[in-house]
């Protein structure tokens, strides 16, 4: 049982449109690991979300969430059964004050958690976001990146997810607001939770992945422990010329 | 004008705004969530005043209309669920164009069950018990209902405003209403939110008949009409404003009450009555908002939808060989009809007819299908073409030839001046304000007796001079609708068509590669207009007579359903389409009081089973055929 990971997937493809963007892409996420997705922009990282997400259309041999197979249920299904997705672009509703942003995301802990989760609760959040705590009744339309990205980590963390998937967290977040965020995702996954990060920074990864995926036009080129992808030849190829990482 | 008839009008048009902003609130509300337009909207309205008007009947006295009221609500929710539950699940990820035809398909079939339930005659239901006085203000009496009903509206409003702020359910419909694709990632079932949402639209459009139980009365012709009030409405407000659509009824009640209050004017020394302008006073006040407003007071440009499954349109091709050679025995066919006219007396006639849809569908399809832009109210330039001609033939008493030039000309002048605002709106928005136009010019045409003739329309408008024999009048109109078809296709295939097309495929991209799509769009609409007048001319001719009936909402959609019949994404759609709907009319709807379900269900069926029309079936048996023989 506990050898299970959270997630695996084996021989995903996934479409846009007509358009193929993932040939044959395997991965897996074990319990408390955080896993980094590199690439460049286009490569299909988000597209890997997506498609664990059911929001793109795909195909895969194995795609399981503790064991349970996601391939035939619906978005909110998969949502349900412990994936937390925080997408790329944040997706906050900026109509909704940050309280109910939270409120949507508010889910019942499943019967089957893992007793070594924490239970989401909004205090819980504030003490782990202390910024959310003072502007609850802001509308979300009217935050900056940072607390924007916060609240996006928040109202996934309401629905109590075993899984997180993260997609870009840092992109277009200052740079004091990114080491809180370090701190807050250090936070989690001493908590238990799994996450699997699509991130160009590589501050972020370093300090809190444990392994790394390198994907390329769609195909995985790469996969290693995350201390070793800079001695990869490779590596001059997916790292980013604007000096981030 | 004194001062207490504005105001007794003033407190009418409030009462009357209350009816219109609840048929409008749950049009929006229902579009923000699902992005479907309920073209059946109207019907859930009918149904709720048949309801009501049915359950108070058979209640005793105090019990009587607030009971019926009650059940009304109840069922037209529940009604609604179910038809979210049947049919709207389907389609969600089907192009907005067969959105728009499934649930005008649903408007059909439920009018014909309301035909089937109520019968064709109108019925009256009570008076709300403890509102039957009234009060007096400035020495007029207002019935107490009538206040009532105004501050119906304003309540509703508040009602609603906090159910999308207090409840969670509110709170899920605001999400969704941005970012529905979020909200399910975030493990809400859509499902089940989605049937909520348009059972709560339904319901309160339920409430809005069932509450006009004592001003007037259940009939058959309530949907259509309350459906193009409730489009005004919402297109003025803003798609998806609750807040939009109160104010926007508020202005187009009290325009209509000012109307009525002005009466008679007298400008410039010539007398003009103002009240005739009701019918067309709200779709003046709507092209004027969105021509400064393109989404309306409260409306913001439509979130850009994300991963949508609308199928990618295969570029046009041209003929084959085998094509050609069929296209050609069609035309041999059509031009030798007057010889076996002899042995079968009515097959020219069934031609002519048959002729006359052609050319009416392809000029439709030409807008619809190259352009992307689905008009719901072609029949406008098809009454236009029809009126201007009759109108010059028998009152300025042209010739037959140059009536058959000046009718096409009037409806392309009409499209000139409709099409500079309508092409300027996309999708729902187009829809809906061609809908309005054509609606004014039906309107127009019903009341001005003087040079239409009204409802009675235009008699002996038979041909002369050459054109007089049967004949010498069906071989014109072949030569004239084959031209017209043969032009249409040259188009589509000529740099115009290119533009067009890619206007249609993608209009940012289209601009930037120096395209003025709004001139593309314009022209193409004019030149779609001035066809189907020439169809119209032709009617008018053939049939010796013409009448409103051929500018109707009805008959716009008619062109829709040859043209989705025959299939849209090909340029024979609309001629197969054009001729097995006017001979389906002809043998199975003739035959039948329940024709419109019966066409309702055949939309239906083409939008769920056969989305490709019969162009689409046929070129799939062909490409079959051909990798049967082993060829590419």
């Amino acid at each position: 049982m506990s050898e299970t990971p959270r997630l695996e997937i084996e021989a995903l493809d996934a479409w846009y449109g007509a358009a193929r963007i993932l040939f044959g892409v395997s991965l897996h996420v074990g319990r408390g690991e955080a896993v980094a997705l590199i690439g460049r922009n286009g490569a299909g990282k988000s597209t890997t979300m997506k498609a664990v997400m059911g929001l793109v259309t795909r195909r895969a041999a194995r795609l399981d969430v503790e064991g349970r197979d996601l391939r035939a249920l619906p978005t909110y299904e998969i949502a349900r059964h412990g994936v937390g997705y925080v997408p790329e672009d944040r997706r906050i509703f900026t109509e909704l004050t940050v309280a109910e942003n939270l409120d949507i995301g508010r889910r019942p802990r499943p019967a089957g958690t893992a007793p070594d989760l924490p239970d989401w609760t909004p205090q819980a959040l504030f003490a782990l976001f202390p910024n959310l705590a003072e502007m609850q009744d802001r509308p979300g339309g009217a935050m900056s990146g940072g607390e924007q990205q916060m609240l996006a980590i928040a109202r996934t963390l309401v629905g109590q997810p075993r899984l997180l998937l993260l997609d870009e967290p840092s992109e277009g977040v200052a740079p004091v607001i990114v080491d809180q965020m370090i701190h807050a995702l250090h936070t989690l996954k001493r908590a238990g939770l799994s996450m699997l990060i699509a991130e160009q920074n590589l501050d972020l990864c370093r300090s809190l992945c444990d392994r790394a995926y390198v994907i390329e036009q769609g195909e995985l080129r790469w996969h290693g422990a995350m201390a070793e992808l800079e001695e990869e030849a490779l590596f001059g190829r997916v790292a980013p010329t604007n000096g981030i990482m | 004008m004194a001062l207490d008839a504005l105001v007794f009008q003033a407190v009418n048009g409030l009462a009357s705004a209350s009816g219109l902003f609840l048929v409008a609130a749950g049009l929006s509300i229902i579009f923000g969530v699902t992005r479907i337009v309920n073209m059946a909207h109207g019907s859930f309205y009918m149904f709720g005043l048949y309801i009501a008007v049915t359950v108070a009947d058979r209640l005793p006295s105090p019990f009587d209309f607030w009971g019926g009221v009650l059940v009304a609500v109840a069922l037209t929710a529940l009604i609604g669920a179910l038809v979210e539950l049947v049919l709207l699940r389907r389609i969600y990820r089907a192009p907005e164009l067969y959105q728009l035809l499934a649930t005008f398909a649903l408007m059909l079939v439920m009018n014909d069950a309301a035909l089937w339930l109520w019968g064709p005659e109108d019925q009256l239901g009570p008076r709300a018990a403890g509102l039957t006085g009234t009060v007096e203000l400035l020495g007029r009496r207002l019935p107490d209902y009538d206040i009532f009903l105004a501050l119906a509206g304003p309540a509703v409003l508040l009602g609603l405003n906090r159910l999308l702020t207090r409840s969670r359910f509110g709170r899920l419909i605001r999400a969704a209403t941005q970012d529905r694709e979020m909200v399910a990632a975030l493990g809400v079932n859509e499902a089940v939110l989605f049937t909520a949402v348009f059972a709560l639209g339904a319901g309160i459009a339920g409430l809005g008949g069932a509450l006009q139980m004592p001003r007037e009365p259940a009939s058959l012709t309530l949907d259509l009409a309350v459906l193009g009030d409730a489009f005004v409405v919402v297109v003025i407000g803003g798609m998806g404003s609750i807040r939009g659509a109160y104010v926007a009824a508020v202005i187009v009640a009290q325009v209509k009450a000012l109307c009525i209050a002005l009466g008679t004017v007298e400008l410039g020394g010539l007398a003009f009555n103002m009240s005739k302008l009701t019918l067309v006073a709200e779709f003046l006040v709507m092209a004027l908002v969105l021509v400064v407003r393109p989404h309306g007071l409260f409306g913001r440009p439509a979130p850009a939808t994300r991963i949508h499954a609308s199928a990618v349109e295969a570029p046009l091709v041209p003929l084959g060989p085998g094509g050609r050679g069929a296209a050609l025995a069609a035309i041999a066919l059509f031009a030798a009809m007057p010889l076996i006219g002899d042995s079968f007396a009515y097959a020219p006639v069934l031609a002519q007819d048959v002729l006359i849809a052609v050319l009416f569908a392809a000029s439709l399809h030409f807008i619809m299908g190259p352009g992307g832009m689905a008009s719901f109210g072609h029949a406008a330039y098809f009454g236009l073409g029809a009126y201007g001609a009759a109108y010059a033939f028998l009152t300025l008493g042209v010739s037959t030839p140059a009536a058959l030039v000046l009718g096409p000309a009037i409806a392309g002048l009409g499209a000139v001046v409709f099409g500079w605002f309508s092409v300027r709106l996309e999708g729902v928005y187009f829809a809906m304000l061609t809908l309005a136009f054509a609606q004014i010019v039906w309107s127009i045409v019903f009341q001005w007796e003087e040079v239409t003739g009204g409802s009675n329309g235009l008699f002996g408008v038979w041909p002369e001079g050459v054109l007089e024999s049967p004949t010498g009048f069906y071989l014109a109109s072949f030569a004239l609708v084959l031209a017209g078809v043969l032009v249409l296709r040259r188009l589509a295939f000529s740099p115009f068509g290119h533009a067009l097309r890619a206007a249609r495929d993608s209009a940012l991209r289209a601009q930037a590669s120096g395209i003025d799509i709004a001139r593309v769009r314009w022209l193409a609409f004019i030149i779609a207009g001035t066809l189907c007048g020439l169809a119209g001319t032709l009617f008018a001719f053939a049939k010796g007579s013409i009448s409103p009936e051929a500018i109707s909402v009805g008959r716009s959609i008619d062109a829709l359903v040859m043209v989705l019949l025959g299939g849209v994404q090909s340029l024979l759609g609309p001629l197969f389409g054009a001729s097995a709907f006017t001979l389906l009319q002809d043998t199975v709807m003739r035959e039948t009081a329940y024709w419109r379900a019966l066409l309702g269900a055949l939309m239906i069926a083409v939008v769920l089973l056969f989305p490709g029309g019969i162009a689409g079936g046929l070129s799939d048996i062909a490409a079959r055929l051909r990798r049967a023989a082993g060829r590419p």
